[in-house]
C-alpha cells in the first residue's frame, strides 16, 4: 500500500498561509442544499452541512510549515499486528498521516479501526507483547520514534507528545490529589519544587477553565464532575508544553453539551498554545468544528484523507459516505436512522480484496479480488482508496 | 470521621461485652469442680473448700460471678489464676513474647509476600510467577502442626541456623524461625492477593496515564502500581496480626514460647477459667483495635472511601 505525499509547493494546498478560506471546499458548492453524497440516501437529498460553522471556516492559528517540507509528526506506512490465539491481528495496516503545529488531524473510524492503537504506537505506550510494530517510521521532528533508544522515547512521551485518554474517571489515579497528578512529571522529570508545582498545577487549571481552582487542586478525581475530570486530564497533559497533543476519543464518556465544551477548550488551547492537535473519535459531529483534516481509518487502513470541508462536502469512498448518511438529522426526522449494513472485519480474518467490499454498496468483483491504494484525489491534500474515483461513484447512483 | 470513630468504639463494647459473656458461659456454666480440677487428685478439705468457692463466688448464680468479674475487668482486676497467681503478672509476662512474635510474622509476611506477589504480578507467566504459585499452594495446604516441627527438625537441628527453643526469655534471634513458621500461611496469602492486585492494577487505566507521561519505569510501579494493589493487602495485614496474635498456640507449644498461646493452652487444659476469659478479652480487644485501625488506614489510603 502506498501513500502518494502532495506536494507542498502548490498555492492551493491547506496550510499554505496564503488565502485562509479559499483553499477550503475548492471546488465545490458551499450551498448548504447541493447533492453531493450519492448512493446512500435514496431521496437524493444528499449531504448538507448542518452547522453553520462547517460552511465558514473557523480561524486558524498560522503557522509556517517547516521549510524542509518535514512535518511536525509523520507517521509513514505503520504496520501493528497483535498475536491473539486465534492467529494473527492485523491491527494497523500501513497507515501514515502526517501534522504540523497548529493543526487539527482528526483520525476517524469506528471501535477496532485500529485508530487507538496507531495513537499509542506513536507515544509508546503499546503493550509489547502482544502487541508488534512491524514496520513503519513515525518521524518527530525527523527522528523516528520506533527505532529510538527507550530511554530517548521517554523523553519524548508527555514531554513533546501528550495524549489525553477516554475516560477520565479510570484514566487519573484514584488515590492521589489532582494538582499533585497535574505536576507529577514537572516534579519527577524536570525537578520543580513542590511549592512552585503548585503554583504550576493552579495556573494549568485555570488554563483549562476549572472554576476556583486554588481551592480545588487538593481534591481527588471522584470529587469532580465529568466534565471537569476531562479538564484535569487535558491540563496533566499540557503540563509539559507537548508540541503534539494525542486526544484520544476526549469526549465519548461526556454528555453532549460538555462534549462541545470540552471541544472548544481543546481547539482554544490548541490555538494558543501552538501545539499540533490529533484527534482520535467515531464521532463525525465531534470534529466538524474543531479540524482541520481528516483521516479516515476502516479495519486498520487509512481509506481516506482530505481536508475537513471537502471529507464532509464531497466524501470520496463509500466508507466515508455511509459514516456521513449515518449521522442523525433534524430534517429527517421519522424516516429511521441509517445505517451501514455488516460489522467491521474481525482484524484476524479481513477480507481479501478492498476490506470494505462486504458492507459496501458500490462493491464490484474487482473489489473482491484487489485491494485498492490510497490515490491522491484532485490537486488538494486529499486521497481515497477506492477503485472508483468519486464522480463514477456519483455516476453509478445517478 | 470522629462520630464514625465514636459509633465504631461504642459498637466495641457489646462485642466485648457479649464475647466475653460466651467465652465465661463456656468455660465457667459447664464445668464440674474446678476446686477438685486445681487440686488433681488429693481430696480437698471442706474448711478449704468453703474460703476458695467464697473467694470465687462459685455458690452463686452464673449471671451474678459474670457480673463480678466485669467489675474486676473494669477496675483493672483480672482476677487470680485457681494457682492463685495474679493473672495481671502472667499476662504482663506472656505478652510481649507474643507480640514480638507476632509482630516479627508480620514483617516477614508482609517483606516477603509484598515483594514476592509484586515480582509475580508484573511477571506473569514467568518461571518465577510459576514457582511462587506452587510454593504457596504447598505452604498453604501444610498446617502449622506439621510446618512448625520440620522447619525445627531442619533449620534448627539438621543445619543449626537458629535455636531449636526459644526458651524462657527469648531473644529477637530465636524468635525468627517461630516467627517465619508463624508467618508461612500469611506470607503465601499476603502474596497471592498482592500478586493479583497488580496484576489487575498494571493493566489500569491510569497506569498507562503514568506510563504516557513518561514516568520511568520504576516510578509507574512504585507510585502507581503498588500504591493502589496494597489498598487490599492492608486489610490483609490487619486481619492477619489479630490471628497471627491469637493462632501462635501451635507455633508456641512447638518452639517453647512462653507467649500467650501456651498460657491459653495452659489454662485450657487445667479448667482455669479466670485465666482462659483473661486472655480472650485481651485477644478480643486486640482484634477490634486492629480491625478500627484497618478501617481507618483504609480512608488514608484510599480517598474515595469516607467515614460519615
Amino acid at each position: 500500500m502506498t501513500y502518494q505525499y502532495p506536494s507542498h509547493g502548490q498555492g492551493q494546498g491547506y496550510g499554505q498561509g496564503s488565502g485562509q478560506g479559499q483553499s477550503y471546499g475548492h471546488g465545490y458548492p458551499d450551498s448548504p442544499t447541493a447533492p453531493v453524497v450519492a448512493g446512500w440516501n435514496d431521496d437524493r437529498t444528499g449531504w448538507d452541512t448542518p452547522t453553520a460553522a462547517w460552511s465558514t471556516p473557523p480561524t486558524r492559528a498560522r503557522v509556517e510549515r517547516p521549510r524542509s517540507g518535514e512535518h511536525l509528526l509523520d507517521v509513514r506506512d505503520l504496520w501493528i499486528e497483535f498475536a491473539t490465539r486465534d492467529g494473527v491481528a492485523r491491527v494497523v495496516n500501513g497507515v501514515s498521516f502526517h501534522v504540523d503545529p497548529g493543526e487539527t488531524l482528526a483520525i476517524l473510524g469506528e471501535s477496532g479501526s485500529g485508530k487507538s492503537v496507531t495513537a499509542q504506537a506513536v507515544l509508546g505506550i503499546l503493550d509489547t507483547p502482544p502487541a508488534v510494530v512491524r514496520s513503519g517510521q513515525a518521524l518527530f521532528s525527523g527522528e523516528d520514534l520506533l527505532t529510538m533508544t527507550p530511554e530517548r522515547r521517554r523523553q519524548v512521551r508527555g514531554q513533546e507528545i501528550a495524549m489525553v485518554f477516554q475516560d477520565a474517571l479510570s484514566a487519573l489515579n484514584p488515590v492521589y490529589p489532582v494538582g499533585w497528578q497535574i505536576t507529577e512529571a514537572l516534579r519527577s522529570r524536570r525537578g520543580v519544587s513542590k511549592a512552585e508545582a503548585r503554583r504550576r498545577a493552579v495556573e494549568m487549571m485555570d488554563l483549562v477553565q476549572i472554576p476556583a481552582a486554588a481551592q480545588r487542586i487538593d481534591d481527588y478525581p471522584h470529587q469532580f464532575s465529568g466534565g471537569m475530570r476531562q479538564r484535569v486530564m487535558i491540563a496533566m497533559a499540557l503540563a509539559m508544553r507537548p508540541k503534539v497533543l494525542i486526544a484520544d476519543e476526549p469526549t465519548t464518556a461526556l454528555d453532549v453539551t460538555v462534549q462541545a465544551q470540552i471541544m472548544d477548550l481543546l481547539a482554544t488551547l490548541r490555538a494558543e498554545l501552538e501545539m499540533a492537535l490529533i484527534l482520535i473519535t467515531h464521532d463525525l459531529g465531534v470534529v466538524a468544528d474543531v479540524a482541520d483534516r481528516i483521516t479516515v481509518m476502516y479495519a486498520g487502513r487509512v481509506v481516506e484523507h482530505a481536508d475537513v470541508h471537502t471529507l464532509y462536502g464531497a466524501p470520496a469512498h463509500p466508507y466515508t459516505r455511509g459514516l456521513l448518511a449515518s449521522v442523525p438529522r433534524l430534517e429527517r426526522r421519522g424516516q429511521g436512522l441509517h445505517s451501514i449494513s455488516g460489522t467491521p472485519p474481525n482484524p484476524v480474518a479481513i477480507p481479501a480484496g478492498c476490506a470494505f467490499h462486504p458492507r459496501c454498496p458500490y462493491a464490484q468483483q474487482m473489489c473482491r479480488m484487489t485491494e485498492p491504494t490510497l490515490l491522491r484525489i484532485g490537486r488538494l491534500d486529499r486521497a481515497s482508496a477506492c477503485h472508483f474515483p468519486p464522480e463514477a461513484l456519483d455516476a453509478r447512483h445517478a | 470521621m470522629a462520630r464514625y470513630i465514636i459509633r465504631r468504639l461504642l459498637q466495641m463494647v457489646v462485642t466485648f461485652i457479649g464475647t466475653t459473656f460466651v467465652v465465661y458461659a463456656l468455660m465457667f456454666a459447664n464445668q464440674n469442680d474446678p476446686l477438685q480440677a486445681l487440686a488433681g487428685d488429693r481430696p480437698v478439705s471442706d474448711n478449704v473448700r468453703q474460703v476458695l468457692t467464697e473467694q470465687y463466688h462459685l455458690n452463686e448464680p452464673f449471671l451474678v460471678q459474670y457480673g463480678y468479674y466485669m467489675q474486676g475487668l473494669l477496675t483493672g482486676d483480672l482476677g487470680r489464676t485457681l494457682t492463685g497467681r495474679p493473672i495481671g503478672d502472667v499476662m504482663s509476662d506472656a505478652w510481649p513474647n507474643t507480640i514480638k512474635l507476632a509482630l516479627l510474622a508480620l514483617f516477614f509476611a508482609t517483606l516477603f509476600g509484598i515483594t514476592a506477589g509484586l515480582v509475580a504480578g508484573l511477571r506473569r507467566g514467568s518461571i518465577f510467577d510459576n514457582t511462587t504459585l506452587a510454593l504457596t499452594l504447598v505452604v498453604v495446604g501444610l498446617p502449622i502442626i506439621v510446618l512448625a516441627p520440620i522447619a525445627q527438625l531442619v533449620f534448627g537441628v539438621k543445619l543449626g541456623w537458629f535455636p531449636t527453643t526459644a526458651g524462657a526469655r527469648p531473644s529477637l534471634y530465636g524468635l525468627i524461625l517461630p516467627a517465619l513458621v508463624l508467618g508461612a500461611a500469611s506470607t503465601a496469602t499476603m502474596m497471592r492477593l498482592t500478586r493479583a492486585s497488580v496484576a489487575e492494577n498494571v493493566r489500569a487505566d491510569y497506569v498507562r496515564t503514568a506510563r504516557a507521561k513518561g514516568l520511568s519505569a520504576r516510578r509507574v510501579v512504585a507510585v502507581h502500581v503498588l500504591r493502589n494493589s496494597l489498598i487490599p493487602v492492608i486489610t490483609l495485614i490487619g486481619v492477619d496480626l489479630g490471628t497471627l496474635m491469637a493462632g501462635a498456640i501451635v507455633t508456641e507449644g512447638v518452639f517453647n514460647i512462653p507467649g500467650v498461646g501456651s498460657k491459653l493452652l495452659l489454662g485450657i487444659q487445667t479448667e482455669d477459667g479466670p485465666l482462659v476469659v483473661g486472655f480472650v478479652s485481651v485477644l478480643v480487644i486486640v482484634f477490634l483495635v486492629t480491625n478500627l485501625l484497618v478501617d481507618l488506614l483504609y480512608a488514608v489510603l484510599d480517598p474515595r472511601i469516607r467515614y460519615e
